[in-house]
């Protein structure tokens, strides 16, 4: 589903050079449930950023879905996001000024889709989280795990075949992220959703089908 | 979309109230500024009253007689006009009239300034005066020398009071002479100059001597009427070709200049006899527009910019879920015109209100300021140059942004 060649990504400042992902190959199958762990500043989220064509690579190729994606410019990038990938953010990242339908239903915007349809999808994809009640509050309004439980809601309504999350329960106490954890694992089980987590709980790395481990830009495991 | 747009541009105002005011506040009143402005400027350049010919006149105010180290500049006199004006061929009418002056007249013990205006018979047919009662003074009454006046509404309130039936056939005394009124037209404003006055006079009771054409200046101007449209451009050059030809009354001249000029360059026309004042006005008004919008638009241009770091986390949001640079350019040009129409909307309530003070002031005799589409239009335009103007810049800046940047800004 996914496949990283040889990736490497430098940070240049007029000085200093970092190596923040050092030769980095890895192979996420269809349906898999991969948790990225590693310690602060291992290059966890860049990878991930990598992966969700959000950041570009200095060296390497990634592959999603067997479509190379080196050569595609701004417009085809987004598009291609846009229909393949969902991404759940550590602090959420909803619109405040929206409320939570509207949030969910962000992704769909850039899509051909009427509203009604938009609604519809919405919809449904908050009873999957189990929010249809708050469809009409403002995130400000939830507590962070229901917060996150909006954000899986817009990362799925596309229904993309991948999820990538950084640290999705990183800002929630443990019950929270247990039950975020849970929905996680259902979609994965369920809907067949390939799932990339980076994470820095071990206990929630457990659960799923794979863990890497980085460090210092490498991997370890 | 557009509704999405809309959403989230109003919710962006409303967060931020202070900003949105201050934005508010600069766009309405200066689209207020420009458009009382305009309203005023398209009163006075387009309103066509009395002189709905427009397309077929042309106008002759002016004669400059210039030499090595001499310069006399001053309006026509009648003579100059009659003869040589009077005399070309492709005029079907010429209407000479003088200049306003004022002079005072009594009415139970109360002064009244009179503002009158000495017209030949052609003035009322070149002319389109609106008659309220009456009719204008004949030929035959012009050549007769007959003391007979039209006047006008105000004229006749002011003189007669406020609530007197009609007029003609009264008496109306002005420097001790008794006119008799033949008829009342509606009010011109003072701003439209060439046809401006309180009491309209045949030219023959003034106690001038009109026959001398030699002394080409003085106190008149002429508007000569073409057949059609298509004689103007003929007529103008048959102007044009008597001026060299006048014999120079002085030797301390050797040129001299007139000009029968279409009514925009007539009323723009600077003192400079040889070039049309258009551009120059038309640059001198874009330019106070310019100044006036640019303050506004760069407090708009900054506001944007700081808005948009406080929404990086929605332009990265945007951005991963499918948002490309493009359309979140659009996006954010589409909530700036929403705020800038918004602005517009309250500016043309101001300008309304403002009008109506104006009016109510009385502040330029009979000019009456009205919204019309002409400046409703201008005003559309300058809310699409604000728009636009301000909202490029920001929204190249926040399209650029990068996703994982705009991300970590939160």
């Amino acid at each position: 589903m996914i496949s990283l060649q040889n990736i490497e990504k430098v940070y240049r400042t007029t000085n200093i050079e970092t190596l923040a992902l050092n030769n980095i190959s890895l192979d996420i199958a269809k349906g898999e449930f991969l948790s990225v762990m590693g310690p602060s500043g291992c290059g966890k989220s860049t990878l991930l950023n990598i992966m969700g064509l959000l950041d570009a690579p200095s060296r390497g190729q990634i592959k999603i879905s067997d479509q190379t994606t080196d050569n595609l410019n701004d417009k085809q990038l987004a598009k291609f996001r846009n229909q393949k990938l969902g991404f759940i953010f550590q602090s959420y990242h909803l619109i405040n000024d929206l409320q939570v339908l509207d949030n969910v239903e962000l992704p769909l915007l850039y899509r051909d889709t009427t509203a009604k349809e938009r609604r519809q999808l919405a919809a449904e994809a908050l009873e999957k989280v189990g929010l249809s009640n708050r469809m009409k509050h403002f995130p400000t309004q939830l507590s962070g795990g229901q917060r996150q439980r909006v954000a899986i809601a817009r990362a799925i309504v596309g229904r993309p075949e991948i999820i990538l999350a950084d640290e999705p329960t990183g800002n929630l106490d443990s019950a929270m992220g247990n039950e975020i954890m849970e929905i996680l694992l259902q979609l994965n089980q369920n809907d067949g959703t390939t799932i990339v987590m980076v994470t820095h709980d071990e206990h929630m790395a457990q659960k799923t089908h794979r863990l890497v481990r980085l460090f210092d830009g490498s991997q370890v495991l | 979309m557009l509704k999405n747009y809309f959403k989230i541009a109003i919710a962006v105002l409303r967060r931020r109230k202070f900003f949105t005011f201050i934005s508010l506040f600069g766009i309405s009143f200066t689209l207020t500024i420009l458009m009382v402005a305009t309203a005023f400027i398209d009163k006075v350049v387009n309103d066509d009253y009395p002189d709905k010919k427009r397309d077929r006149s042309l106008y002759i105010s002016h004669m400059e007689m210039a030499g090595k180290d001499a310069m006399n500049s001053a309006g026509l006199s009648f003579g100059f006009l009659d003869h040589y004006v009077g005399r070309m061929k492709t005029p079907v009418a010429v209407a000479i009239s003088s200049n306003f002056n004022a002079t005072n007249t009594y009415v139970n013990n109360r002064k009244i300034v009179i503002n009158y205006k000495y017209t030949n018979a052609a003035y009322w047919d070149v002319l389109e005066y609106k008659f309220l009662e009456g009719k204008a003074f004949s030929k035959q009454q012009v050549a007769n020398a007959e003391r007979v006046t039209v006047i006008s509404e105000d004229m006749k309130k002011e003189y007669f009071g406020d609530d007197t039936g009609p007029v003609v056939g009264k008496y109306l005394e002005a420097d001790n002479v008794k006119y008799r009124i033949c008829g009342v037209v509606k009010n011109i404003p003072i701003t439209c100059y060439s046809f401006y006055a309180d009491i309209y006079l045949p030219y023959t009771v003034s106690k001038n001597d009109f026959g001398n054409y030699n002394n080409y200046m003085g106190d008149f101007n002429g508007v000569i009427l073409a057949k059609n449209t298509a004689d103007v451009p003929k007529m103008k050059r048959e102007f044009d070709a008597i001026i060299p030809k006048l014999p120079i009354p002085d030797k301390q001249y050797n040129k001299i200049y007139s000009h029968a000029d279409t009514y925009l360059e007539g009323y723009v026309r600077t003192g400079n006899e040889t070039k049309s004042g258009i551009l120059y006005v038309t640059l001198a008004l874009s330019l106070f527009a310019l100044f006036v919008m640019l303050l506004p638009t760069l407090n708009l241009v900054n506001i944007n910019v700081t808005r948009i770091m406080e929404r990086s986390s929605e332009i990265g949001v945007r951005k991963a879920f499918g948002a490309s640079s493009q359309t979140l350019v659009y996006q954010f040009i589409v909530e700036n015109l929403i705020l800038t129409f918004l602005g517009g909307l309250i500016g043309v309530v101001l300008s309304l209100i403002a009008m109506y003070f104006i009016n109510n002031a009385r502040l330029i005799a009979n000019l009456e300021l009205t919204l019309n589409f002409t400046v409703l239009g201008y005003a559309l335009a300058i809310c699409i140059f604000f728009g636009l103007f301000s909202g490029v810049y920001p929204a190249w800046r926040m399209s650029k942004l990068n996703v994982v940047t705009a991300l970590k800004a939160q």
